[in-house]
C-alpha cells in the first residue's frame, strides 16, 4: 500500500543528509556571496532594485546588500536575519559574522560527510566559542580612566571600521568627525542627534562637521534672514484651518454674507493664534506643520522668523538641541519653555539655501553635512558614517577594546586550537574546525587584498605562538605587522557580538534533519 | 467500488456521483490509514528528547520556523491528509492540556499504530486490537500512578521544580543557558500561584520578546513590559512612584454615538464652540490632575493639543496601549480601568514603585517597563536573541517550561523520565498480559511493545545503539521492580540513574500521552471505510 500523500500538493519535504545539504549549500552561497566585501580592500556590490526606476546602490555594507537580496533558501534567511541583528545591535561586523556563519558551516559539513553526528559538532562548537569568548577576555584593554587615551582608541576604532569603507581615502578626516560627535553624546547611544545632511557637490573631504544644528528649509519671503540671539518656539500645530474638533459639527448657512462673516471670524481666528504666539515673545517661530500665506504673513509683518513643515524628526531634533518644548497650545506663554540659540542664519551648501542654528543650548546635538560626487556616493558614505557612529556609542559604553587585522581570530584560534588538544572525544574535532573556521577570516581578507594568504597566515600562526604578541596583517602594506603600533583597533562588543551570533546561527542551521516547504500562497495574477 | 444491483441489474446510487470519489474499504483502508499515521510520526520521531534534530518549516509566505516543538511542527506542516490532520490534533491537544510532550504523544501513536498494522497482518480483527490497546492503557496508568513519587517543594525552595523545567529545556535550542531560563519560568510561576488552590493562571505570565541581545539577557521582570513610548518625546523618561490613571477613552471631545449635527451658521456660534472646544481639553487634563495621577496610560490616541497640555502640565503620557496589555497593567498595579473622564477618582488609580523607558541598540526601539506594581501577580519574561527565530523558539520553550512548573504545582507527582517511566510501564503491561485470556492479549503485548519505542528513539537520536541500550536498561529496570529510575543516558553523562540526572515529568503529563495516544489509535483503528473526493 503506497503512502498517501500527506502535504499539500505544491509542499515538498527534504530530509536527513538532502535537508542538511540543501542548508549548507544555502548558507554557504551567501557567506561567499558578501566574502569578497570584507575588510579593507574589499570590494563593492552592485544592487539594482526590481521596483520602478531600478535604482542602484553601490556599496559594500554586508547588511544592506543582504537586506536587498531575494533569497528562497531557507537556511540562507537566517544568516540574513542574523546580519541584520548585527547591524541593529552593534551596527558594525555586519559582513564578518555571515563570513564566519559560513565557514562554520563549510567545515561542519566536512565533519558531517566524515560520519561526525551534529550534535557532537554542535557541543564542540559550543564549548569552542565560550573558550574563545574566555580568550579575547583575557586580552582585552580598556582605557576608559584615561580620557586622553580613550580618545585616541575612539580615533583608532573608528579609522579601522572606515578603512574598509568608501571613505578610506579621508579616514581621518572622518574619524575625527565620529569621534567629535560622538562625544558631544556624552554617553548617550542616541544617534539620533546626530543629524547627516547629504548634499550632492564638491568632494568627500569637503564633509564637515557642524556643532550647530542645520534644518533643510528656506526662510520665508520677507523675513530676516539673520537673528541673534534667537528666542525659538517649536511647535506642532495646524497654521492653516483650525478644523472643529467636536464631532459632527458643521457649518451651515444661507446666505453670502453669512459666509463672509463666518470667513471673517476664521481669520479673526487665526490671526488670534498668531497673536498668541507672538506673546511669548519669540523671534522665530517653527512648525511641523505648514503655515499658510496668511499667517506668515502675519509672522512677516512682526519680523518673527516662521519655517514651515520641519519634519517629525527635525522638529524633535530641533526641540532636543534648543531646549525648547513642543508646543501645541499657546494659552500660557509665561510657563512655555522656549528654545534659545545664539544665532539663527542662512547658509549656503553648494546651491542649496538651508537655515543654521548655531550657539544652541544643548551641546549634544550636531551636524554632519556630508559632500560627495554623487547620490551613490553619498548614500555610501551616510552608510559607512553610520557604522562608525554606532560602533563608537556601543564603544563608549563598553570601553574594552581589541587589536584588529585578525589579530582576535588568531588569539581566539590559538585558544581554541589548545582546548581541542586538552579535549578527549569526537568533540574535538569539531574544536578543531571551529579554530580553522576563525582563521578563514584573516585569509579573506588577505585574499580579497590580493595577498599570498596561505604565505601570511603561517607567519602570523607563528608570531602568534609567542605569548603577548600583537601581529596581525596589515593589508596597506601587505606584510604580518604589529597592530599597536599601526593602530588598528576594534571594539570588543563588536567582536564578541560576531563571534556568539555566527555560533548560534550556525548551531541553528545544523540542528535541522529536515525541511518541509509549504505550498505558497497563490497570489492573483495582477496582469 | 463497490456497486450494488437491483433485480434488474440497474445500479443503486448509494453516494452521489460515485465514479468521481475514490473510496477506500476494509482492511486496505485501515492500511493506508496506519501508513499515513506513521507517516507523520516519522517525521517527528528524529525531534524526540535532548539530543533532537529540529525541523525547517518555510511556511506559504516565505518565512521561516526552526524549531523541534511538535505541535509547532503539526502546526505549521499543512498537512492535507485526514490521518495526518488527526494526528495534528493530537498534539495540539496534549499541547492545550499539559502543554508538554507534544513530539512524544505522537511518537507512542506512531508506534501503536505500527504495531497494530502486524497484529492486522496475523488476522487479528481491528476491533479487538482497539480493545486491547484500552486495557493496556489502564494498566500503564495505574502503574504510573503507584511508580509514581512525591515530589517535595515549596516556595522558599524551589530548586526541584527548576531541575524539572531543565528537563523540559534540556531537549530545546536553547539548553545553551538552560538553567537561568529555567530559574526564570519557575520564579515566574511561583510569582502568579496561587499555592492554595493550587492553581497558576498562565495568562498572568506574559512572554515578550525583542530581537538583539544575547540569550543570556533574557530577563524575568516584576511587573510588565509595554512596547510603546511616551507620547511626547519630551516627557520624563523615568516616574517614581507613579500614580497611573488606566483610560479607555480618547482624550478628544466626546462623540456620541447617536448620529448628531452641529450647525453654525452665525459668528457667535463658532466662537463658542471654539471655547468649548479648549475648555474640553483643559477639563480632561485638569480632572487627571485633580485626582493626582503621575502617569497616564490611554487606550486611545490624542489629540497633539491634548498631547501638549499634558506635557506642559507635567504628565506623562502613553497612547495606544492595547486592550491586554491594559488590563495586565490594571492587575499589576491594582488600579482600575476608567471608560470615562467624570469617573476618575484617586482609589482607582494603579500604583507602581518605577515606571522607566528603556532603548536599545543602536535603533530607535524604547520599551517602558512597570515596576515595583502595588499586587505584582502579574509578571512579564523579557526574551532577547540572536535572531527572530531564535526569539520565537525560545518564547515556545519557555511556555513549555512554564506549563511544566504550573502542572506541578497542580499536582506534585512525578514520573522519572529519559523513557524511565514507559520502559516501566512496558514491562507492567507485559506482565499483564498474561492474565487476560483471548485475542486481546496479543494486543496488550503488542502495546508494551509500542512503549518501548519512545526509548528507543531516544537512544536513538543520542547516537546509542537503540537495541543494545534499551536491553540493557529494561534488565536493570527489572532488579528494582517498585522503583524504576533507569533510562536512557541521552547527555552520555554515564549513568542511567535518572535521580543522578535529575530528569524527571509530571505524572499528569505522561498519563495524558498514553491516554490521548491511545484514543486516536483506536479511532483510526475503527475506521473502515475512506471516501474521499478524488482529483477533479
Amino acid at each position: 500500500m503506497p503512502i498517501d500523500k500527506i502535504f499539500k500538493d505544491d509542499a515538498s519535504e527534504e530530509k536527513g543528509e538532502r535537508a542538511r545539504m540543501a542548508s549548507f549549500i544555502g548558507a554557504m552561497a551567501v557567506a561567499d556571496l558578501v566574502k569578497s566585501t570584507l575588510g579593507p580592500k574589499g570590494m563593492d556590490k552592485i544592487l539594482q532594485s526590481t521596483g520602478r526606476g531600478h535604482s542602484v546602490t553601490v556599496t559594500n555594507d554586508g547588511a544592506t546588500i543582504l537586506k536587498s537580496l531575494h533569497i528562497d533558501n531557507p537556511a540562507a534567511k537566517v544568516l540574513v536575519d542574523i546580519s541584520k541583528v548585527q547591524d541593529d545591535e552593534v551596527g558594525d561586523g555586519t559582513t564578518s559574522v555571515v563570513v564566519l556563519a559560513g565557514e562554520l558551516l563549510r567545515e561542519a559539513e566536512k565533519l558531517v560527510t566524515s560520519k561526525i553526528h551534529p550534535m557532537t559538532i554542535i557541543a564542540g562548537y559550543r564549548m569552542a566559542a565560550e573558550c574563545a569568548r574566555d580568550a579575547l577576555l583575557k586580552r582585552v584593554m580598556d582605557n576608559k580612566e584615561n580620557a586622553e587615551k580613550f580618545r585616541s582608541d575612539l580615533m583608532k576604532i573608528a579609522m579601522t571600521t572606515l578603512c574598509s569603507k568608501i571613505l578610506s581615502q579621508d579616514k581621518e578626516h572622518f574619524a575625527e568627525m565620529a569621534v567629535d560627535a560622538i562625544f558631544r553624546l556624552k554617553g548617550s547611544t542616541n544617534l539620533e542627534s546626530i543629524q547627516i545632511i547629504k548634499k550632492p557637490g564638491g568632494s568627500l573631504r569637503d564633509s564637515f562637521l557642524d556643532e550647530g544644528f542645520i534644518l533643510d528649509k528656506k526662510i520665508g519671503i520677507g523675513q530676516p534672514k539673520r537673528i541673534e540671539n534667537a528666542k525659538i518656539l517649536v511647535a506642532n500645530t495646524a497654521m492653516d484651518t483650525d478644523k472643529v474638533k467636536i464631532y459632527g459639527a458643521r457649518v451651515r448657512v444661507d446666505s453670502m454674507t453669512k459666509v463672509a462673516e463666518i470667513e471673517g471670524a476664521e481669520k479673526e481666528k487665526m490671526k488670534d493664534k498668531v497673536n498668541k504666539i507672538l506673546a511669548h515673545g519669540i523671534n522665530c517661530f517653527v512648525n511641523r506643520q505648514l503655515i499658510y500665506n496668511f499667517p506668515e504673513e502675519l509672522f512677516a509683518d512682526a519680523g518673527v522668523l516662521a519655517i514651515e513643515h520641519a519634519d517629525f524628526e527635525g522638529i524633535e531634533r530641533l526641540g532636543l538641541v534648543t531646549g525648547g518644548e513642543i508646543a501645541s497650545t499657546f494659552d500660557n506663554p509665561e510657563s512655555v519653555k522656549l528654545g534659545h540659540c545664539k544665532l539663527i542664519e542662512e547658509i549656503m551648501i553648494g546651491e542649496d539655501k538651508l537655515i543654521h542654528f548655531s550657539g544652541v543650548a544643548m551641546g549634544q546635538a550636531c551636524s554632519i553635512v556630508l559632500r560627495g560626487a554623487s547620490h551613490h556616493v553619498l548614500d555610501e558614505a551616510e552608510r559607512s558614517l553610520h557604522d562608525a557612529l554606532c560602533v563608537l556609542s556601543q564603544t563608549v559604553n563598553d570601553s574594552r577594546v581589541l587589536l584588529g587585522g585578525g589579530w582576535p581570530e588568531m588569539v581566539m584560534a590559538k585558544e581554541v586550537d589548545e582546548l581541542a588538544r586538552k579535549t578527549a572525544g569526537k568533540k574535538s574535532h569539531a574544536i578543531e574546525a571551529f579554530s580553522r573556521a576563525l582563521v578563514a577570516i584573516p585569509t579573506t581578507i588577505a585574499d580579497n587584498a590580493g595577498l599570498d594568504s596561505a604565505e601570511l597566515v603561517a607567519q602570523l600562526r607563528a608570531e602568534h605562538h609567542n605569548e603577548g604578541c600583537n601581529a596581525g596583517i596589515d593589508v596597506i602594506s601587505g606584510a604580518v605587522g604589529d597592530m599597536e603600533e599601526r593602530g588598528i583597533y576594534e571594539a570588543f562588543k563588536v567582536k564578541q557580538a560576531v563571534l556568539l551570533s555566527a555560533t548560534e546561527a550556525a548551531e541553528m542551521i545544523l540542528r535541522v534533519d529536515e525541511i518541509i516547504t509549504c505550498a505558497p500562497r497563490r497570489r492573483e495574477d495582477r496582469m | 467500488m463497490a456497486l450494488a444491483f437491483d433485480e434488474f441489474g440497474r445500479p443503486f446510487i448509494i453516494l452521489r456521483e460515485q465514479d468521481q470519489k475514490t473510496r477506500l474499504r476494509g482492511i486496505d483502508a485501515q492500511k493506508a490509514n496506519i501508513a499515513a499515521g506513521k507517516a507523520v510520526a516519522r517525521i517527528l520521531r528524529s525531534s524526540l528528547g535532548p539530543k533532537g534534530m529540529d525541523k525547517m518549516l518555510q511556511g506559504p509566505d516565505g518565512d521561516v520556523t526552526i524549531t523541534n516543538d511538535g505541535a509547532t511542527i503539526l502546526e505549521q506542516m499543512d498537512v492535507d491528509n485526514q490521518i495526518a490532520k488527526l494526528m495534528v490534533e493530537l498534539s495540539r491537544s496534549q499541547d492545550y492540556e499539559i502543554g508538554d510532550g507534544t513530539t512524544g504523544v505522537v511518537v507512542m501513536a506512531g508506534a501503536l499504530l505500527e504495531q497494530a498494522e502486524r497484529q492486522l497482518d496475523r488476522g487479528i480483527h481491528p476491533i479487538r486490537i482497539a480493545e486491547g490497546y484500552e486495557m493496556a492503557s489502564r494498566v500503564a496508568v495505574e502503574h504510573l500512578e503507584r511508580i509514581s513519587q512525591k515530589f517535595e517543594f515549596d516556595i522558599s525552595n524551589y530548586e526541584p521544580l527548576v531541575q524539572t523545567c531543565m528537563t523540559t529545556l534540556s531537549s530545546k535550542i536553547v539548553n545553551r543557558c538552560k538553567r537561568s531560563l529555567a530559574e526564570i519560568a519557575v520564579k515566574a510561576v511561583l510569582a502568579v500561584a496561587d499555592l492554595e488552590r493550587k492553581d497558576v493562571n498562565l495568562d498572568l505570565i506574559k512572554i515578550e520578546g525583542k530581537v538583539g541581545g544575547n540569550l543570556e539577557d533574557t530577563e524575568l521582570i516584576y511587573g510588565i513590559l509595554v512596547d510603546k513610548d511616551m507620547s511626547h518625546p519630551q516627557m520624563p523618561k523615568q516616574i517614581e512612584d507613579a500614580h497611573i490613571a488606566i483610560l479607555t477613552c480618547p482624550f478628544e471631545p466626546p462623540k456620541p454615538k447617536t448620529k448628531h449635527k452641529v450647525d453654525i451658521d452665525t459668528v457667535e456660534k463658532f466662537e463658542t464652540l471654539r471655547k468649548q472646544e479648549q475648555q474640553y481639553f483643559d477639563e480632561m487634563v485638569q480632572k487627571c490632575k485633580d485626582v493626582g495621577a503621575t502617569l497616564v496610560i490611554c487606550q486611545w490616541g490624542f489629540d497633539d493639543e491634548a498631547n501638549h497640555l499634558l506635557m506642559h502640565r507635567n504628565l506623562p503620557a502613553v497612547r495606544w496601549v492595547g486592550g491586554v496589555e491594559l488590563e495586565l497593567i490594571a492587575i499589576a498595579t491594582g488600579g482600575r480601568i476608567v471608560p470615562r473622564f467624570q469617573e476618575l477618582t484617586a482609589e482607582k488609580l494603579g500604583k507602581a514603585g518605577m515606571v522607566r523607558e528603556k532603548s536599545f541598540g543602536t535603533t530607535k526601539e524604547r520599551m517602558l517597563y512597570i515596576e515595583h506594581c502595588a499586587n505584582s501577580k502579574a509578571v512579564t519574561i523579557f526574551i532577547r536573541g540572536g535572531n527572530k527565530m531564535m526569539i520565537e523558539e525560545t518564547k515556545r520553550s519557555i511556555h513549555d517550561a512554564l506549563c511544566v512548573a504550573r502542572n506541578l504545582i497542580r499536582n506534585k507527582s512525578i514520573v522519572y523520565g529519559g523513557g524511565a517511566a514507559e520502559i516501566a510501564c512496558s514491562l507492567a503491561v507485559d506482565a499483564a498480559a498474561d492474565k487476560y485470556p483471548g485475542v486481546e492479549q496479543y494486543a496488550i503485548r503488542a502495546f508494551a511493545e509500542a512503549l518501548d519505542s519512545v526509548p528507543m528513539a531516544l537512544a536513538e537520536n543520542s547516537g546509542l545503539q537503540p537495541i543494545e541500550t534499551l536491553s540493557a536498561v529494561k534488565s536493570q529496570q527489572l532488579k528494582v521492580r517498585e522503583y524504576p529510575f533507569y533510562g536512557i543516558d541521552c547527555n552520555d553523562v554515564g549513568t542511567n540513574d535518572m535521580r543522578e540526572q535529575n530528569v524527571f515529568e509530571t505524572l499528569i503529563g505522561k498519563q495524558q500521552q498514553i491516554l490521548l495516544a491511545t484514543q486516536v489509535v483506536k479511532m483510526i483503528l475503527k475506521i473502515d471505510d475512506v471516501i474521499s473526493n478524488s482529483e477533479y
